[in-house]
């Protein structure tokens, strides 16, 4: 049927172009794929679970050893429990607010760092081999370091993040800004824009799509720090959770600590992408 | 008509080079090139692709510095440039890449929008002010960037192929608009193009240059009374004597490129 139609079309292109508007089934076509789009995309949400769903078959078959292995009813099922008791919620909340305030005290300073030496040269000639010779220690390795110096409360979280946080918010705004085309920052000299308008209005949106990355890999490498910041020195939260169930055997309970975990970086994330979409238009469609 | 005696661009003895570490080497893009150009003038810059003229612009824009001579814009302000390349902000919409001079001046952005509002009829994206520029085609794109040099307001107005990217009667429409804007405005516009045809439509004088190292090959008045008709002008006899003279400049050039 559509052989048809672009026929007729070719046959008659004036009378074709005359016609602004456009015909019922061509509205249709036109939202088609933005529709199907929609649908694909709600779904992706969900597309983690099928990890569950093969977990849950192999050890129900007893193909994995569910001593180690729980199936996810059985992490399901006590994870009920414990959101019933409110067990749960304390750990995740001090989770989360170390998480929150840890990566905005390394986010901005990275942010910021980023763009001023991608547009200076002589501070990035000077302070950049700086970062590059900090940025392989692992920050791992130093928690002991921090714990000693800012105690094992909630301070010495919020520094072991921030420092991870910070390099990698570094390198991807510095990244971005290195890659500004030179003709925006032209345009921007020729209306006789300063310094300070450089920087909001060419170098930081210029430079989203990347510090968009940055915003993701940072908000992943936070829970894979915490969680190993809460084993060492913590009396809550989620890493707290699993290595103490880790302590007393209780591999199910250890389960719903790592499962929570990754739902709440998951649910970070997917935020982050959101957001990206509202802010960032013109870097995909 | 309001041509000066005063002088408004003065380029003296330029010479540009560029030089490539990598290989050693050098590109004298131009050398010891001069002419001027008066308040109020509206001139005309063609000659072959490489011969230089988006350089001796970037100098006069003061984006690039010279190697020798000296490059002056009379009487204060900064010149507006429109640029060759695609050069809209892809995260704007069209009304904000065109209030963006405003914007950098600090003005409040609903007395930019306001004061640009004119522009974007004027080239005719009036459905369009909202679109970000993935979502315009490549002309539309180039009348974006005229319209933002057109809200800077400047005195001196560099154009570097403004209409390169448009279809013909689009292009004819706004030369006779630009015109219009000049005529009515008293701006100094130097105009650089590859169409022989564009610069007769446009200008009081055409400077013709020779291939790369560009020198000034003719200076070349160009009388047809003002203000012009766009399309009438093809009607006068003139119009094709120049356009042969102008092209018989630009084919000796290429014959003798060897000389230098
Ligand atoms: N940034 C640069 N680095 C090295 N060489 C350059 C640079 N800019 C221009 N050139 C060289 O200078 C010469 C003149 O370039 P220019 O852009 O001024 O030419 P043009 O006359 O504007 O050409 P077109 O009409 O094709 O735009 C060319 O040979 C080009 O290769
Ligand atoms: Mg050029």
């Amino acid at each position: 049927m559509s052989a048809t139609n672009t026929n007729t079309d070719h046959m008659r292109p004036a009378e074709n172009a005359v016609t602004a508007e456009l015909s019922t089934q061509e509205q249709a076509r036109l939202r088609a794929p933005f529709h199907r789009e929609r649908v694909f995309r709600n779904f992706s949400y969900f597309s983690p679970l099928v990890i569950l769903l093969l977990w849950e078959i192999s050890a129900q078959l007893g193909a994995i050893d569910r001593r180690f292995f729980p199936p996810p009813s059985a992490i399901a099922e006590t994870f009920l429990s414990m959101i019933v008791s409110l067990e749960l919620f304390r750990h995740i909340g001090a989770t989360l607010q170390r998480v929150a305030v840890g990566f905005l005290m390394g986010a901005i300073p990275g942010l910021f760092m980023g763009i001023f030496l991608g547009l200076f040269l002589r501070p990035r000639q000077i302070v950049g081999p700086i970062l590059a010779a900090l940025y392989p220690v692992p920050k791992i390795a130093i928690l002991p370091l921090i714990l000693l110096v800012f105690g094992t409360g909630d301070m010495s979280k919020y520094v072991i993040i921030a420092i991870g946080v910070f390099f990698l918010m570094y390198y991807n705004t510095f990244g971005g800004v290195r890659q500004v085309p030179q003709i925006y920052l032209d345009v921007a000299q020729s209306t006789g824009a300063n310094r300070y308008q450089v920087f909001t209005q060419i170098a930081l949106p210029s430079a989203l799509p990347q510090i968009f990355t940055g915003l993701k890999l940072s908000a992943g490498t936070s829970f894979i720090i915490i969680a190993a910041a809460e084993f060492l020195g913590a009396r809550s939260g989620v890493g707290f959770f699993i290595w103490s169930s880790w302590q007393t055997f209780s591999v199910t309970r250890m389960f719903v600590g790592i499962v929570t975990i990754s739902m709440l970086g998951y649910l970070t994330l997917t935020l982050i992408d959101l957001i990206e979409r509202r802010v960032v238009p013109w870097a995909r469609n | 008509m309001t041509v000066t005696t005063e002088t408004s661009i003065i380029v003296e003895g330029l010479t540009k080079a560029f030089y490539e570490p990598r290989t050693d080497s050098e590109t004298i893009a131009l050398k010891n090139l001069s002419f001027s150009v008066r308040k109020g003038e509206f001139v005309c810059l063609v000659g072959p692709s490489g011969c230089g003229k988006t350089t001796a612009l970037r100098v006069i824009a003061d984006l690039e510095q010279p190697l020798s001579g000296a490059v002056q814009v009379v009487g204060g302000g900064r010149p507006a440039v429109v640029f060759q390349e695609q050069s809209v902000f892809p995260w704007m919409s069209v009304q904000d890449n065109i209030a963006f001079p405003l914007r950098v001046r600090g003005m409040w952005r609903k007395e930019r929008l306001e004061r640009t509002r004119h522009l974007i009829d004027l080239v005719g994206l009036n459905r369009f002010e909202k679109s970000l520029p993935h979502q315009l085609s490549g002309g539309m794109k180039q009348r974006v960037s005229v319209a933002r040099a057109l809200a800077e307001d400047a005195d001196v107005l560099l154009m570097d192929e403004p209409f390169g990217a448009l279809d013909e009667q689009t292009r004819l429409e706004l030369q006779q608009e630009l015109l219009r804007i000049w005529d009515a405005s008293g701006k100094t516009v130097l105009f650089i193009t590859h169409s022989v045809d564009e610069a007769l439509t446009l200008a009081d004088r055409v400077l013709v240059m020779s291939h790369r190292p560009g020198r000034i090959l003719a200076d070349l008045q160009v009388g047809f009374s003002r203000p012009r008709d766009v399309v009438e002008l093809r009607r006068d006899e003139r119009f094709w004597d120049l356009t042969y003279e102008v092209w018989s400049l630009l084919k000796g050039s290429a014959v003798g490129e060897g000389e230098a």
